[in-house]
């Protein structure tokens, strides 16, 4: 019997979520656009969001990149095919590691921070007194930050890719040797634009609108307290991670599969 | 001034992730400029296409004019059909060519090679819908022992 009732509970308990999530961001974003008003507030966000994650982005890119260029040659020079180092790095960057990757160090750097944000927000009725200035929260708080995030993330992880493909080249080519026109024509070869590149866009496009609709709303719902806004700061952080390597794995098998 | 920094550093975040874009598009992907256009389309009937895959090349003398656009089998005959859509800047060539499953290197892709036949009077030209009847089938290397062991057997 408490079996049944505990699965009831976990099912209406996730049903209200998933409703309660979705309203929040139609409200945010349903209505009549202001731009004057809203541009320096996506302006701030962007700063907030975006530029403060590019030095996280463009460094672990520059890093995984070598750590393929190694990897890669020294499998594939067992085989005598170290040409293929090129499109190696390049597919597996622009297909998977970029905008996976980019999501989850963007759901660690700047996710956490904005539920922690809107959270002591709310803990500090900050949220309540614009309500009581007839500003809606929602639009004024809420919305700059969601475009903010769905504009830098796939910005992020153009540069994560870019800069990660400059690191195979370091590593395969100026410290191992690879043959220089043979890493880039090869490369060229292989990747396709519009197979490769833009469906890693359209994956990095999702994943920021997963990441930053979690994050947004588990500040806004956060409890009022220290211990409120610290768990809800941690289950931004696990559950835009689990939901970004879960969609990948759906996303990957229905764009390559 | 506060305001000034940020536009500034949102200004530079835009134009590094512009500049990584057009980095990727020129330097990393191709534009697979041999099927973009306009295109014709071709059909060629094999008895085998081994590997061969949707968008694999089609080749003449090394030059890539077309993709593999589709892979079916003959309701019919039972035979494999490969569309071939090729770039309307390659047309012209006679039905007496030759369309070839060949791979390159010795574990490379495989592609579909086409070799341009002799041009006479009486020859037509290939275009939209026609179907290359002068086909070899892709290597099957299963066969080719098959074929030796059986020569063997013979002395």
């Amino acid at each position: 019997m408490k079996f049944f009732i505990d699965i009831g509970r976990n099912t209406l308990n996730t049903v209200r979520g998933v409703g309660g999530a979705s309203i929040m961001l139609f409200q945010a974003l349903v209505g009549k656009p202001q731009p004057r008003k809203m541009f320096p507030l996506l302006l701030r966000q962007l700063y907030v969001v975006g530029v403060q994650s590019m030095l996280i982005i463009l460094i672990s890119g520059l890093f995984i990149g070598m750590v393929l260029g190694l990897q890669g040659y020294t499998i594939l020079v067992d085989f005598g095919a170290e040409q293929a180092l090129g499109p190696m790095v390049a597919l597996s960057l622009l297909r998977e590691l970029g905008p996976v990757v980019t999501a989850l160090l963007f759901a660690g750097r700047a996710g956490s921070a904005l539920t922690a944000e809107i959270g002591l927000m709310r803990a500090t009725e900050q949220l309540s007194s614009l309500e009581m200035m007839a500003v809606d929260p929602l639009r004024r708080v809420v919305a700059p930050r969601f475009w903010a995030g769905l504009i830098s993330m796939p910005l992020l992880a153009f540069m994560f890719s870019a800069i990660g493909i400059y690191g195979g080249f370091i590593v395969g080519v100026q410290w191992l040797g690879v043959d220089d026109g043979a890493f880039w024509s090869v490369m060229q070869a292989s990747v396709e634009w519009r197979h490769d590149v833009m469906n890693g866009f359209i994956k990095s496009v999702v994943f920021a609108i997963v990441v930053t609709w979690i994050a947004l709303y588990k500040g806004y719902t956060a409890e009022p307290t220290s211990p409120g806004i610290s768990a809800a700061t941690t289950q931004t952080v696990v559950y835009s991670s689990l939901a970004v390597l879960g969609l990948d794995f759906v996303l990957t098998a229905l764009m390559f599969g | 001034m506060e305001a000034r920094k940020i536009e500034l550093m949102v200004g530079i975040f835009i134009s590094v992730a512009i500049a990584a874009l057009v980095f990727l598009a020129m330097q990393v992907a191709n534009q697979s400029s041999s099927t973009r256009g306009e295109t014709y389309t071709l059909y060629a009937k094999f008895d085998n296409i081994g590997g061969l895959k949707v968008r694999s090349p089609v080749k003449v003398g090394g030059v890539v004019v077309g993709r593999v656009a589709s892979i079916t089998l003959d309701k019919e005959f039972f035979e494999p059909v490969v569309e071939l859509r090729i770039s309307k800047e390659y047309s012209g060539f006679p039905e007496t060519s030759t369309a070839s499953i060949l791979t390159s290197g010795l574990l490379g892709e495989q592609y579909v090679g086409l070799e341009p036949g002799f041009m006479d009077d009486d020859i037509f030209v290939l275009e939209n819908g026609d179907t290359i009847y002068h086909t070899n089938s892709a290597m099957v290397l299963e066969n080719l022992i098959g074929q030796f062991l059986f020569s063997q057997g013979n002395d």
